[in-house]
């Protein structure tokens, strides 16, 4: 199939930046999305030009890496997936693509359809994560008893690969589907209750510096998020967070 | 608890609790209003008990008005918070794909429901103030009768202000569709009830201001 891409261009975080239109021709329908921005970049790339930056790495759906907002969408106009997982059968010959970078104004735009998506790290760093001693003596995790229900919904919430496509999808570019998984995942199971109250308080502390905005609860994040994490995750978190400010 | 409004999650708490309050205050506003196409007589009685009973003149009626301008205050607050933490607007945003109209314009509709409230507070309210506190009239009679039905019916005679008032309803209906559901999320009520509230929420939502709209073209019509 032929196409015209319609792609954002911007030479480094400083720089303006604009769309630019692209014409790439003989796309297969059996191609990723991934794939046919390697046409187009071997295409600049014979032809003298800079090739268009984007980020990826795995390209098997799993690292968060790939990011792009396709046609108005996060990964592009599937459900459950990330850009490299889109397929180019959802397009038809002769379509326009528009291919712009996550925008929020806590992920910047290092370059092209780059982003710099640290702020998601440093959430991380703020309480994501349980202290235990790993010398050596750790207890058997299998040891404690949890109830298959918990283990499941904490299962789920852990799947959260951390991508960005809730932020950049939400119209206030709310971070809270994330930080909600990732209060979540801990916060269902016994060793993370140790730290729960300092967790959540923590991260939600670090998520409001990064300068991410507040969720309406459009739902959006959840319906873009390629590993359909749950809303009830940001519910969690709230009450979590109520519970723990509340309490002192 | 200090400083729980700082936090995003405080100010979507807090958001939530005046939404709910308001949703109750909104409830009985139409019950009330209910029986002004019921029995004129029990609209007169109710409406001169809650507009002479000390504890809703000076207790509730306060706390309601606080409520109001904290809820549109707060609005306006989160919607500036988050376009700065918007980057670069997106060339194509497909919305529609992911969420629902009313989930993404509730600025919009609690605009023109706060412009709704103008008024409505000058219909209604401002000349009660006055006829009580200024001219200091607490009887609730003219001409030897209660002048609250009389004075609602007359409201509601000119065509505009029927038109102004339906289109205001409307807007709330769209402003709870979302509104609704969205203030239990907020407050992390989110279980084994839920659905059963998300049906509840949609029936509240379009019931009652259907009901508001049918009592205001039932006063222009039958007056």
């Amino acid at each position: 199939m032929n196409l015209t891409l319609k792609i954002w261009r911007q030479k480094d975080s400083q720089a303006k930046g604009q769309m630019v239109d692209y014409k790439v021709t003989e796309i297969s329908e059996h191609m990723s999305f991934l794939e046919m921005m390697d046409v187009l970049n071997e295409q600049l790339v014979n032809s003298g030009e800079e090739p268009v930056a984007f980020d990826h790495d795995c390209r098997e759906g799993i690292c968060g890496m790939c990011s792009m907002y396709i046609n108005g969408e996060a990964h592009g106009p599937d459900r459950g997936i990330t850009t490299c997982q889109l397929h180019m059968r959802m397009f038809n010959d002769g379509d326009t693509i528009t291919i712009e970078p996550f925008r929020a104004a806590a992920f910047p735009v290092i370059k092209d359809l780059v982003v710099d998506r640290m702020a998601f790290e440093r959430i991380q760093q703020a309480g994501g994560y349980i202290s235990v001693n790993t010398s050596g003596n750790t207890q058997d995790a299998n040891n404690i008893p949890i109830s298959k229900h918990d283990a499941d919904e904490a299962m789920d919430a852990a799947t959260c690969i951390g991508c960005g496509a809730c932020v950049a999808t939400c119209k206030n570019s709310s971070a809270m589907l994330f930080v909600g998984a990732k209060v979540s995942q801990y916060a269902l199971l016994p060793q993370g209750q140790v730290e729960a109250a300092d967790r959540v308080q923590n991260m939600v502390a670090q998520m409001d510096l990064e300068g991410f905005g507040n969720c309406t609860n459009t739902g959006a994040c959840e319906v873009e998020c390629p590993k359909g994490i749950s809303l009830e995750n940001i519910a969690r978190m709230n009450r979590e967070y109520l519970s723990a400010t509340l309490k002192g | 608890m200090s400083g729980i409004l700082n936090s995003s999650i405080g100010r979507k708490f807090a958001m939530a609790l005046s939404a709910l309050f308001l949703m109750i205050f909104v409830l009985q506003h139409f019950v009330i209003n209910l029986f002004s196409v019921i029995n004129p007589d029990t609209f007169n009685e109710i409406s001169h008990f809650m507009g002479t009973f000390w504890v809703i003149q000076y207790v509730i009626q306060p706390i309601l008005i606080i409520g109001v301008i904290f809820h549109f205050v707060m609005g306006f607050v989160l919607e500036i918070k988050n376009n700065k933490a918007n980057g670069v607007k997106y060339a194509k945003n497909n919305g529609a794909a992911n969420s629902t109209w009313m989930s993404r314009n509730m600025i919009w509709s609690g605009g023109f429901i706060l412009a709704f409230l103008i008024i409505h507070f000058i219909d209604f309210w401002i000349p009660e103030i006055n006829t009580k506190y200024i001219v200091g009239d607490m009887t609730g009679m003219h001409n030897g009768e209660f002048r609250y039905f009389h004075e609602l019916q007359e409201k509601f005679v000119p065509l505009w202000r029927v038109a102004f008032y339906i289109v205001g309803f409307v807007f709330l209906a769209l402003h709870l569709l979302h509104g609704f559901d969205s203030a239990f999320q907020s407050t992390g009520a989110n279980n084994k009830y839920t659905k059963g509230l998300q049906g509840f929420g949609k029936a509240y939502a379009i019931l009652v201001p259907l009901g508001f709209i049918f009592i205001a073209l039932f006063h222009h019509f039958t007056h």
